[in-house]
């Protein structure tokens, strides 16, 4: 690294931008190294244009999830297997400095515990809350970061001011004395994604309570409910995979089609 | 890293070389995860750590032989099975790799 680089680093540390530092550790360039942000032109770079664009794209992936890792590559950034099967590997170390996004749950249910865990899948901070003693256990959720026995409001006291476009408010609690306020609180919030399960009969019904209490239908917009993609899904697990597939698809503006039917651009 | 921040830019002041050592991969259990770092300098300061305090010697031996023969960067290695890792005490199990740079 060098000195230059190492300054604009230490600057967006300080300043606590997400940042990642990407190294080549091993391979043709070893010692190469790029700084990474969202929104703004990578600095460095891994010695080959395409192993540099490929690897700051994927760095932006890591940087959203706050995760650490390291990746490998052909020395033209090639990733798939057949590409590789013939070229030295070229390791790559990213380190991401940003904390990791956090998805706050409502209500401790069976499909809280398959969320949480694809949550986790996907490198969340995971909260899961509710106001019910028996239900909201570790034991129950052992995969969540932590556990809150609390209503709506005591949880948004706590994480309100915090949550921003990375992060997720779930609501899964099916019991409009949790969910109204609930949906209140998180639209009080700058977080980026709000889902809230219930059938589309209930969701009418449900609107007609916020409609109530006074919240416009300008607002209502950031709620995603009934929650998640349109992939079938019955099982806890599958929708829960809905629901991370309608985050993801959320944060990059995509429709969320099957790849086979559309064309452009991948990522 | 950001931990390291001030030490480093204290010594870039006082143009003292100095090499970064980041832990980039942990194979086993590990006392540290991966971007753990710690820094040294030429006259052998040393900010910041990579383990327990296990395989800090060993680093601070590594960084200061790259810098006397100018080596730009390495990845090291330090495992329980390693007669070297076991002889600076890196008794948890596990194997953690190390990328040591100069910060030029």
């Amino acid at each position: 690294m060098n000195a230059s680089l190492y300054a604009e680093l230490a600057q967006r540390l300080r300043a606590h931008t997400p940042t990642a530092l990407v190294v080549v550790i091993d391979g043709p360039h070893a010692g190469a190294t790029m700084v990474v942000s969202p929104n703004q032109p990578v600095l460095g770079n891994l010695g080959d244009d395409e192993l540099t664009r490929v690897a700051a794209r994927d760095t932006l992936g890591e940087l959203e999830a706050g995760r650490t890792s390291t990746r490998h590559y052909g020395p033209r950034g090639q990733t798939t297997p057949e590409d590789l099967a013939d070229s030295p590997t070229v390791r790559v170390f990213i380190e991401s400095f940003a904390p990791p996004p956090h998805m706050v749950i409502f209500g401790a249910v069976d499909f809280t515990s398959a969320l949480a865990r694809a949550a986790k899948l996907l490198g969340y901070r995971v909260s899961v809350c509710d106001a019910r003693t028996v239900f909201a256990t570790a034991r129950r959720f052992p995969m969540a970061d932590d556990i809150m026995v609390a209503w709506p409001d005591e949880v948004f006291a706590r994480y309100g001011a915090q949550l921003g476009a990375r992060d997720a408010v779930c609501i899964l609690t099916h019991d409009p004395k949790f969910d109204v306020p609930a949906i209140q609180g998180a639209l009080a919030t700058n977080v980026g994604y709000i889902g809230v399960m219930g059938s589309r009969k209930t969701h009418a019904k449900r609107l007609e309570r916020l409609a109530e209490i006074g919240l416009q239908a300008t607002d209502l917009v950031r709620v995603m409910s009934p929650i998640g993609l349109d992939i079938g899904a019955r099982t806890p697990e599958e929708t829960a995979i809905s629901i991370c597939g309608e985050i993801i698809a959320r944060r990059t503006g995509r429709a969320a089609q099957s790849l086979s039917a559309t064309t452009g651009a991948i990522h | 890293m950001r931990d390291l921040l001030n030490d480093i830019d204290r010594w870039r002041e006082a143009n003292k070389r100095c090499v970064i050592g980041r832990v980039v991969g942990i194979d086993g259990s590990g006392p540290r995860d991966p971007g753990a770092a710690m820094a040294v300098n030429e006259d052998g300061e040393v900010v910041g750590s990579v383990s327990g305090g296990c395989v800090e010697g060993a680093v601070v031996a590594e960084a200061l032989e790259m810098l006397r023969e100018r080596s730009a960067a390495k990845v090291v290695t330090f495992g329980y099975s390693d007669d070297e890792a076991f002889a600076v005490g890196l008794t948890c199990g596990g194997t953690i790799h190390l990328f040591l740079q100069e910060l030029t």
